[in-house]
C-alpha cells in the first residue's frame, strides 16, 4: 500500500534512489536483450506476417502432416506433464518430509535433466528402452514397445521436464504451516483426509505452475526426442522436427509458419503462468 | 534456483506426531519416488558410462582423441568461452538495474528476460537462419561481402547466446532482491564510489549465486543441441560441437565412440550438480 502511495505522488516512471548505476545497468540490459532476443524474435513475427494469410494458414494449419505433428507434440507433452505432476508431487513430498538412505543424493540428482545435454539424455534413454536395451527387453517381453513409438516420445519428455514440478512444489511443502495439520489432527481428521483437504489444496498453485512449465518445455523439446522417436511422418514426428525438416528443404516460409504457431501457444502459456503466480501472491497476501 | 531462504527442514521423525504419515504410506511413497528417480536419472547416466567403456579404455581414449572429436571439443570450449562471459555481464547489469531500483514495467522486464526459456531451441536457431541464411533477409548481402554466419561458427555462437541468455540473471535476481539495498547505501554514505561499492560490498554478497548462474550457463552453452543443430550444418571438423558430434557418431552406428564423447558431457553435468550442492551449502551457512 505504502509503495503505491509514493508511486502515485512521484511523477515519472522510476523512484529516485541514492544508488548509482541505473542508467548503465538498464542500458546494457536493454541493448543486449534487444540485440540477442527481441529483435530476432520480432523479425520472425514480421517475416511470417509478410506471407499472405492463405499461405500461412495452408502451411501452418491445413497441411495434414503438420497437423499430425502438432497432435503428437501436444498429446505427448500433456501426458508427460501429467505423469510429472503426479510423480513430481510425490517426489517433492518424499524429499522434504521423509529421511532415508541416499535421500541427499537423490535430491541433488533431480536437477540432472537440466544439466545433462539433451542429446546425451536422448541416446541414453534410447539405449535403455530399445528392444535389446537393459529395460526395453523386459518391456518387449511384456508386449510393450517403447522406443520408436509415441511411448518413447513421452518417456523422453517425462525425463527432460522432470525437475520442473519437483522444484516448484518442494519449497511449497517446506513452507507448509504445521499448525494447520496439527489442528486438523487434533479435531479428529484422519491423515489421509488432512493430506487431501489441507495439504493438497495449499500445494495446488505450485503444482499447477510446475505442470505448466513442464508442458511448455515439452512442447518445444527437440534434442532428446529425435533419437527415441523414430521420426515416422504421421506417427512419431514432432512439430519441432518438422521445422528442422522444412529448413533443410529451404522451405523458410513453411518453417516460419509452424514456428510462429508453436510460439504463440508458448507465449499464451507464459501469460497463463504469470497470471497464475500473481493470483498465488494475492492469495498469499489475503491470508 | 538457489535462494538464501532454503534452509534444511526437520526430518519426519523430528516432526510433531500429528504430522507423521503412517509407515505404509511413507514406505510406498518412498518406493515410488526412488523407483522413478532411479529409472529416470541414474539408469541413463549408468548407460552412458557403461557403453563408453564397453570396448575398453583404449577404444575410449581413441574415440575422444581422434581429430573430429578434438575439433568438436575445441569448438564447444570456444563457444562457451565467448557466450558465458557476455551473458554474465548482462546478468549482473540486469540484476543490478532490476533489484536495486524501483521502476514501472519491472515485472514485464523480468518476463522478457525469461522469454528464451519458453521459446523452443529449434525456433531460436530458425530465427538466425531466416535472418542470415543463404536465402535469409541479409543472406545476399553477407554473401556479397564473403561473410558466413549460418553453417559457420558465428551462427553457433549467436544461437548459444540466445538459449543461455537468462541463466545468470535468473540466479542473481531473487538473490539480490532478498539481500536488499542497505549494505550498498551504507557503503555510499561512508564515501565509497559506485564501483568500489559494487566490488567490495555487492560482489562478495552475491558471489556464490553468481558462480552458480555461471556454472548453469556454461553447462547449457556446452550442451545445447537443438538451436545449434539448426544453424550448424553438421560440417565435420568445422561446425560440429560436442553434442552434434555425438549425434553424428550415433547415427553412423559408432555407439562406443558416441557414448565416449557423451560421457565427457555427462561428466560436465555431474560436476555441475556437485558444484550446486557445494554452493547451496555455502549459501545456507552464510544466510544463518
Amino acid at each position: 500500500m505504502n509503495t503505491m502511495v509514493t508511486a502515485m505522488r512521484e511523477p515519472g516512471w522510476r523512484k529516485p534512489s541514492v544508488l548509482p548505476g541505473f542508467g548503465l545497468g538498464m542500458g546494457i540490459t536493454i541493448f543486449w536483450m534487444g540485440l540477442i532476443i527481441l529483435l530476432p524474435l520480432a523479425f520472425l513475427v514480421w517475416h511470417s506476417s509478410n506471407q499472405s494469410l492463405d499461405d500461412f494458414v495452408q502451411a501452418a494449419l491445413l497441411d495434414r502432416r503438420v497437423l499430425h505433428a502438432y497432435w503428437i507434440s501436444l498429446s505427448s507433452s500433456v501426458v508427460a506433464a501429467v505423469i510429472n505432476t503426479v510423480l513430481g508431487t510425490i517426489v517433492a513430498w518424499t524429499l522434504v518430509r521423509y529421511r532415508f538412505p541416499g535421500h541427499r543424493l537423490l535430491d541433488a540428482m533431480v536437477d540432472l535433466p537440466f544439466a545433462l545435454p539433451t542429446a546425451v539424455s536422448g541416446i541414453a534413454l534410447t539405449s535403455l528402452l530399445a528392444g535389446n536395451g537393459a529395460l526395453g527387453q523386459w518391456l518387449e517381453q511384456a508386449g510393450i514397445r517403447v522406443a520408436f513409438t509415441q511411448l518413447g516420445i513421452i518417456a523422453a519428455l517425462t525425463l527432460i521436464t522432470m525437475p520442473f514440478v519437483v522444484r516448484s512444489v518442494q519449497p511449497a511443502v517446506e513452507n507448509l504451516q504445521h499448525e494447520l495439520e496439527e489442528v486438523a489432527a487434533s479435531m479428529g481428521a484422519s491423515r489421509i483426509t488432512i493430506l487431501r483437504q489441507i495439504v493438497l489444496p495449499t500445494l495446488l498453485p505450485s503444482i499447477l505452475t510446475g505442470m505448466t512449465l513442464a508442458f511448455a518445455r515439452a512442447l518445444g523439446e527437440y534434442g532428446s526426442v529425435i533419437f527415441i522417436a523414430g521420426n515416422l511422418p504421421f506417427r512419431t514426428e514432432i512439430a519441432p522436427l518438422l521445422i528442422v525438416i522444412k529448413l533443410e528443404q529451404f522451405d523458410y516460409m513453411g518453417a516460419t509458419a509452424i514456428a510462429t504457431t508453436i510460439m504463440i501457444v508458448s507465449l499464451l502459456l507464459l501469460l497463463l503462468i504469470n497470471s497464475m503466480l500473481a493470483w498465488q501472491r494475492r492469495r498469499g497476501q489475503g491470508n | 534456483m538457489i535462494t538464501p531462504s532454503r534452509i534444511q527442514q526437520p526430518a519426519q521423525h523430528e516432526l510433531p506426531l500429528a504430522l507423521q504419515d503412517s509407515n505404509l504410506l511413507r514406505y510406498s511413497l518412498i518406493a515410488v519416488s526412488v523407483g522413478f528417480l532411479l529409472i529416470m536419472l541414474l539408469a541413463p547416466l549408468l548407460i552412458v558410462f557403461g557403453y563408453a567403456f564397453k570396448a575398453g579404455l583404449g577404444a575410449y581414449f581413441a574415440a575422444i582423441t581422434e581429430p573430429a572429436a578434438v575439433s568438436a571439443i575445441r569448438l564447444t570450449l570456444l563457444t562457451a568461452l565467448i557466450c558465458v562471459p557476455l551473458n554474465t555481464i548482462f546478468g549482473i547489469a540486469a540484476a543490478w538495474a532490476i533489484c536495486k531500483f524501483e521502476f514501472r514495467g519491472k515485472s514485464l522486464l523480468i518476463s522478457l528476460i525469461d522469454l528464451p526459456f519458453s521459446v523452443s531451441p529449434v525456433i531460436a536457431g530458425l530465427v538466425f537462419v531466416i535472418l542470415f541464411g543463404a536465402q535469409g533477409t541479409f543472406g545476399p548481402w553477407l554473401q556479397a561481402n564473403d561473410i558466413q554466419v549460418i553453417y559457420a561458427v558465428p551462427g553457433i555462437i549467436l544461437a548459444t547466446l540466445f538459449v543461455t541468455f537468462p541463466f545468470v540473471a535468473r540466479e542473481l535476481i531473487p538473490l539480490m532482491q532478498a539481500l536488499g539495498n542497505a549494505d550498498e547505501e551504507a557503503s555510499l554514505s561512508l564515501g565509497a564510489n559506485g564501483w568500489t561499492t559494487f566490488y567490495r560490498v555487492t560482489l562478495p554478497n552475491i558471489k556464490w549465486g553468481l558462480l552458480y548462474g555461471v556454472i548453469l550457463c556454461n553447462a547449457r552453452a556446452m550442451g545445447e543441441f537443438g538451436a545449434v543443430s539448426v544453424v550448424s550444418g553438421h560440417i565435420r571438423m568445422q561446425t560440429n560441437t560436442m553434442p552434434l558430434h555425438v549425434e553424428v557418431l550415433y547415427n553412423e552406428y559408432q555407439f562406443t565412440a558416441a557414448f565416449a564423447v557423451a560421457s565427457l558431457l555427462a561428466l560436465l553435468a555431474v560436476v555441475t550438480l556437485v558444484m550446486k550442492v557445494l554452493i547451496e551449502g555455502r549459501l545456507s551457512t552464510s544466510a544463518k
